[in-house]
């Protein structure tokens, strides 16, 4: 029962923010509905049991993607108001083509139907029992799909390879302190005695 | 009263139509785009963690995370680009990007 309750407030309250994701004036407004989404997204995978995605859906999601949306949106000195103007002309487009979808997907999802009894004993790596949902998924992911991690980790390399080199820029006339030159600075490449007669200085 | 398998995936039907609708929306603005590329990819990550959890097979939650892991380069690399685009041309409309266009 308690589940129950759980899970129609955290659908309830995934659905609403996500609409005001994507209805929300302010930019910013969106990217904090973003990271409302997140967290009860986050609060339906503990429902399903699913520990480890939902902390690290917090972690990477509200922690990294977000806060990245966030710097940008704040970043970006751009009038949205302007971009939200011609808004109602796709408006009756946006509504036809949603609506086909949604209703596709409601027959899809409410039409009779039900899993085979062949599809539960035919699991690629069963749920392991009288163990965390984090220990069993990294006995998989660090042994069958180590392949797949590491290709992960790649991605995300190549990733933030590109970001630096795409938004990275020299600027010219920026003095930066060269500690090479500081340090091998002697007194006879910047020092000059001179020696003045007297009252010939000045 | 016990949640089955269909409701998770009426919610994740909802928020990816919510995701679709949303960039017919907003077609101007590239952030909110790429915020329901967001929302498109957590519903698809809603899908599989619950045929996971409904089919007792661990794969649905190692592929989730694969996703997230895609999903985190996208939004890095798209931000990148939005950057660097706004930096040449001060504006993030979609109509304004048409250099390819001849």
């Amino acid at each position: 029962m308690l589940t129950a309750i759980a899970f129609y407030v955290f659908s309830a309250l995934l659905i609403a923010a996500a609409f005001m994701v994507i209805a929300a004036r302010n930019p910013v407004h969106s990217v904090l509905f973003l990271i409302m989404t997140f967290f009860n997204a986050a609060g339906l995978f503990v429902l399903l049991g699913a520990e480890f995605l939902a902390m690290i859906l917090v972690v990477v999601y509200v922690g990294a993607v977000a806060v990245l949306f966030l710097f940008v949106v704040m970043m970006l000195d751009v009038d949205f108001a302007s971009l939200k103007k011609g808004a109602q002309q796709y408006l009756l487009a946006g509504l036809v083509v949603g609506g086909l979808l949604a209703i596709e997907l409601i027959f899809v999802v409410a039409y009779h139907w039900s899993i085979t009894p062949h599809a539960l004993q035919a699991a690629a790596a069963a749920m392991p029992a009288h163990v965390s949902n984090t220990v069993a998924l990294g006995r998989i992911l660090y042994t069958d799909y180590v392949y797949y991690f590491e290709v992960a980790g790649l991605v995300l390399l190549v990733a933030m390879i590109g970001a630096i080199v795409l938004t990275l820029r020299a600027r010219p006339g920026v003095r930066r302190q060269s500690v090479w030159r500081q340090v091998s600075r002697t007194p006879d490449n910047s020092m000059d005695l001179v020696d003045v007669e007297p009252g010939q200085g000045g | 009263m016990t949640i089955g398998l269909g409701d998770y995936l009426a919610v994740a039907a909802a928020l990816f139509t919510i995701g679709v609708f949303g960039i017919f929306l907003n077609r101007k603005n590239v952030i909110v785009i790429l915020m329901s590329i967001e929302l498109i990819l957590l519903a698809v990550n809603i899908n599989f963690v619950a045929f996971s959890s409904y089919l007792g097979d661990m794969i649905g939650q190692v592929f989730a995370l694969f996703v997230l892991t895609v999903a985190a380069a996208e939004a890095a690399i798209g931000l990148a680009i939005l950057v660097v685009f706004f930096r040449n041309r001060h504006t993030i409309a979609v109509e304004d990007v048409n250099l390819l266009k001849g």
